[in-house]
């Protein structure tokens, strides 16, 4: 479903990203597993859209988005999640999810996705700055579905989320590729997140792919050496 | 200053330098809104707002004289049509200076401060040669003049009272718009988070093309009603711009009820200190006040709390 060859990501002359290859299948979740400061954050940023490619390309399905804008990108079918979570603070729970949709034409918010995060549905007048930082993941999740996406990136969703709701977090994230058959594509610096959810497992660092298991056969020890500062 | 007065006559003098400042107030609302929207959606100064405006006014007396001479029957709409034409004329040349210009020059705020100057100075050159330095004036429909009596000392204008009347109207509508709307939720994405907004699907540039248009519009709208108490010249836009943009600052940048707020108490309080002062002086006082309570409330009068 998403296909990324040989791509190469700079801010200015510095290059950050050296040639990533990696495809992801429809069904399938796969976790980028990395320190700070490897790429995590600009590879997610540059398949969004929001940080320019160098070269090399990317492609959903059989369309090239490579040279594509975030909002023709969404219309192709990736959603994001971004580290920080980056909800619309002074909007309304309903009306964060709800910029997800308009785009498409569609203004109610689809009750399935409301059955995925019940606790959106009871805080739906809120504003969405008024949440506890797991509400507001959730919230992320929910506006990134609204788009009717086939590939969904999430960046470092677990990152300052008390475990229980980690835990949570796993099990949505599997029930929504169950249901949706979603291409997931997920960073992270919690190996046992990452254990819990994927299908397979790469290891980036410095702006490279050094290293990579499916989940059946993973080296468990060998990629928490590879997090371990 | 009051002492030449008796208490019922001070009365009677606040009420009608009140009702006689509606249709400045409604300048202000107007011009402030646009600006307001201008800015809070792209961070852009327009610097030409007051040329907008202009170009409303000048729409509003060509509608006029055309109605005037041609449709002498239905003189007492003109206004409408006008108002209308006056929305879409400015809104349009703010769509095509958005993407001329502007939208080149999101990332560098100085900069589109110095090229909306620049652009004012080219629209202002560009009346005068079009329509010559003098400056025009409209007639009034018979049913727009004139005043209500509403006791013995207090007379209110009808025209003040229609222009006010249109003003809420707009304004409602604007508040409809960005806060009921989808469109107005995809302007409040950006507004709040333009990369993110993006990441869900808006098309931004689209969003902010737009949005300057309806800024720029309502500034034409505005441009109609100025013409009421003001005659239209290539330089006339000049001198409201900066009382607009004090009215913006003093409101808070970003909040709707602000900006009405501020342009109610400003043109209140010049309005009515112009009677009893000279114009010049009643705009020292006003700017002074704004100074003082902006040195105690840096933030602007309302804002929306919440955490970011
Ligand atoms: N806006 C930027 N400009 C320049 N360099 C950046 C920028 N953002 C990130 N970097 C650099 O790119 C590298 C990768 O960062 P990032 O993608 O944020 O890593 P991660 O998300 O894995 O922590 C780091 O060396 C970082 O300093
Ligand atoms: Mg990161």
């Amino acid at each position: 479903m998403l296909n990324v060859s040989r791509l190469h990501v700079s801010y200015g002359e510095s290059e950050v990203l050296h040639g990533l290859d990696f495809k992801v299948a429809p069904n399938e979740i796969i976790a980028i597993m990395g320190r700070n400061g490897m790429g995590k954050t600009t590879l997610m940023k540059s398949l969004m859209g929001i940080v320019p490619t160098k070269s090399g390309t990317v492609s959903v399905g059989a369309t090239d988005i490579t040279r594509f804008k975030s909002y023709e990108r969404v219309k192709n079918g990736v959603a994001y999640v971004p580290q920080g979570r980056m909800i619309f603070s002074t909007m309304t729970v309903q009306e964060n999810i709800e910029t997800g949709l308009i785009p498409r034409g569609e203004s109610k918010v689809p009750p399935d996705i409301y059955e995925l995060f019940p606790v959106l549905l009871e805080m739906k007048g809120r504003r969405g700055g008024n949440l506890s930082g797991g509400q507001q993941q959730q919230l992320a999740i929910a506006r990134a579905l609204a788009t009717a996406p086939k590939v969904l990136l999430l960046d470092e969703p677990t990152e300052g989320i008390q475990p229980s709701i980690i835990r949570e977090m796993a099990r949505t994230l599997k029930r929504i590729r169950d249901e949706r058959g979603l291409s997931i594509v997920v960073s992270e610096q919690v190996l046992s997140f990452a254990l819990e959810i994927a299908d397979r497992v790469l290891v980036i660092e410095n702006g490279e792919i050094v290293h990579e298991d499916n989940r059946a056969d993973i080296d468990e020890a060998k990629v928490a050496r590879f997090l371990s500062v | 200053m009051f002492a030449d007065y008796s208490l019922a006559e001070l009365g009677s003098i606040f009420v009608m330098q009140g009702f006689a400042g509606l249709i400045l107030f409604s300048v202000f609302v107007l011009m402030a809104l646009g600006l307001a929207i201008i800015f809070g959606q792209m961070g852009v100064i327009n610097m030409a707002h007051g040329e907008f405006m202009i170009l409303g006014a000048y729409v509003t007396y060509f509608t006029s004289q055309f109605f005037l001479n041609y449709l002498p029957g239905l003189f007492g709409a003109y206004f409408f049509l006008a108002m209308i034409l006056a929305f879409f004329a400015a809104g349009a040349l703010g769509m095509a200076v958005e993407w001329l210009m502007i939208r080149r020059l999101y990332k560098r705020p100085l900069d589109t401060l110095l090229a909306t100057w620049g652009l004012s100075l080219i629209l202002q050159q560009l009346y005068r040669s079009v329509f010559g330095p003098r400056e025009v004036g409209v007639e009034l429909p018979s049913w727009m003049m004139g005043s209500i009596s509403v006791t013995d000392t207090i007379e209110v204008q009808i025209n003040g009272l229609f222009v006010m009347g249109l003003t809420i109207v707009i304004t409602v509508a604007v508040a409809l718009l960005m806060y009921k709307s989808a469109w107005g939720k995809q302007v409040r994405a950006v507004v709040q988070n333009r990369v993110m907004a993006g990441a869900v699907g808006i098309d931004t540039e689209k969003v902010d093309r737009y949005t300057f248009g309806l800024g720029c519009g309502i500034a034409g709208v505005a441009g109609s009603a100025f013409t009421m108490i003001g005659s239209t010249g290539p330089t006339s836009g000049q001198l409201y711009i900066v009382d607009t943009f004090l009215v913006v600052v003093f409101g808070g940048a970003q909040s709707l009820l602000g900006t009405i707020a501020s342009a109610f108490t400003i043109s209140q309080a010049q309005s009515t200190m112009e009677f009893f002062l000279s114009g010049s002086m009643a705009k020292v006082l006003t700017l002074l006040g704004v100074v003082i309570i902006l040195m105690l409330r840096p933030q602007g009068l309302f804002v929306i709390k919440v955490r970011r």
